[in-house]
């Protein structure tokens, strides 16, 4: 269960990144996940709700991406994503494939609105 | 509504910690190995047995994680090499910031070797980057050999699996082939080896798996010096 120290770290992100944005609040965070990542989803967003209940950021939304494994032929240079372990290529059955991804535990985007602005759901500013 | 691009890792933090670590090790030319598995896999012994292989002058030091209690420190400080524990005081890894502050004190010019045994954990060790050359997993055959499919992650991010405890194998339902098969389909081409810290078997290839990365291993200081 280290869930608690990422969500901790994807908020600190947040804070850090709006201060470079004066006048907006922050609406959604969106985090990139590899499925090799050993990171579980309901226990990330469990963990990312108790931390900003009752803050500033209560109506922060979090968004997960989840990316599969994907490996290059070494031989042949197709990509194909690896399901249920098999990373043999599908083009040229060669098994000197490398991993290009599915490891991830990324910060990809915030979506932010300004203050004030007429958008349905934006915090009031009062 | 704007988006902003952030692109950056969730743990940019340690990562950053984590690099700074690697390039130090690698100036200063000290292998760091980082050995992971679940509670009672046998790390420690690993160590034992390791360190009482290893010559008495050699340059060679652990730092030991658990979550409480120095017991694994004491049990590796019979060899009269620099042992350190690390308590994390409910953490279930080990992370970048812990290793800085417990190698603080020592001088990594006085070392070629590192071996840091993490917190018994399969699942989030695997996140957390601590600057080493490279993660060893070690898998007991009273656990299971699916056990790398269960637990991918560490699998794949690992260079070696040590298969620990095969003197059990006569009375324990483990395929110890299916188990490397299974290791191997989550990490084509993994290194893997069989040993026993109780009855010694495979212990000298463990040793050499040992001497040969540390023989590989290329300090960045004879690139640089001028």
């Amino acid at each position: 269960m280290h869930e608690m120290g990422i969500a901790n770290s994807v908020l600190e992100a947040v804070r850090t990144e709006m201060g470079l944005h004066p006048g907006t609040y922050p609406c959604k965070v969106v985090v990139r996940i590899g499925e090799m990542a050993a990171i579980d989803q309901d226990a990330l967003r469990f963990c990312f709700e108790a931390i900003i209940h009752e803050t500033d950021l209560e109506s922060l939304e979090l968004g997960i991406e989840v990316c599969p494994r994907r490996h290059r032929c070494q031989l042949c240079g197709r990509e194909f994503v690896v399901r249920d372990y098999d990373s043999r290529c599908p083009q040229c059955a060669s098994l000197e494939t490398t991993c290009i991804s599915g490891d991830e535990l990324q910060l990809a985007y915030l979506e932010v609105e300004e203050y004030g602005s007429s958008t349905v759901g934006a915090k009031s500013t009062q | 509504m704007d988006r902003v691009p952030l692109e950056r890792k969730v743990l940019s933090e340690n990562d950053r910690i984590a690099a700074e670590l690697r390039a130090r090790f690698q100036a200063h030319g000290v292998l760091c190995l980082n050995l992971i598995s679940s509670p009672g896999s046998g790390k420690t012994s690993l160590l034992e047995r390791t360190l009482e292989a290893l010559p008495p002058r050699d340059r060679v030091a652990v730092l030991t994680g658990d979550i409480q209690t120095e017991n694994d420190a004491n049990r590796l400080k019979r060899f009269h090499f620099p042992v350190k524990q690390i308590t994390t005081g409910g953490t279930c890894h080990l992370d970048a910031r812990m290793i800085e502050r417990h190698l603080a004190d020592w001088r990594l010019e006085d070392l070629d070797l590192l071996l840091i045994e993490n917190v018994g954990n399969l699942v989030c060790p695997s996140s957390y980057d601590l600057g080493e050359a490279a993660k060893i997993v070690v898998l007991s055959v009273t656990e299971g050999e699916d056990k790398p499919l269960k637990y991918p992650s560490i699998f794949f991010k690992s260079d070696l699996l040590v298969l620990s405890k095969i003197d059990l194998l006569p009375y324990v339902p483990f395929d110890i082939e299916a188990a490397a098969e299974n290791a191997r389909k989550v990490h084509p081409g993994m290194e893997i080896l069989k040993v026993s810290c109780l009855n010694r078997n495979g212990l000298h290839d463990w040793m050499m798996w040992l001497g040969e990365r540390r023989k590989a291993y290329k300090p960045l200081v004879q690139q640089t010096a001028s």
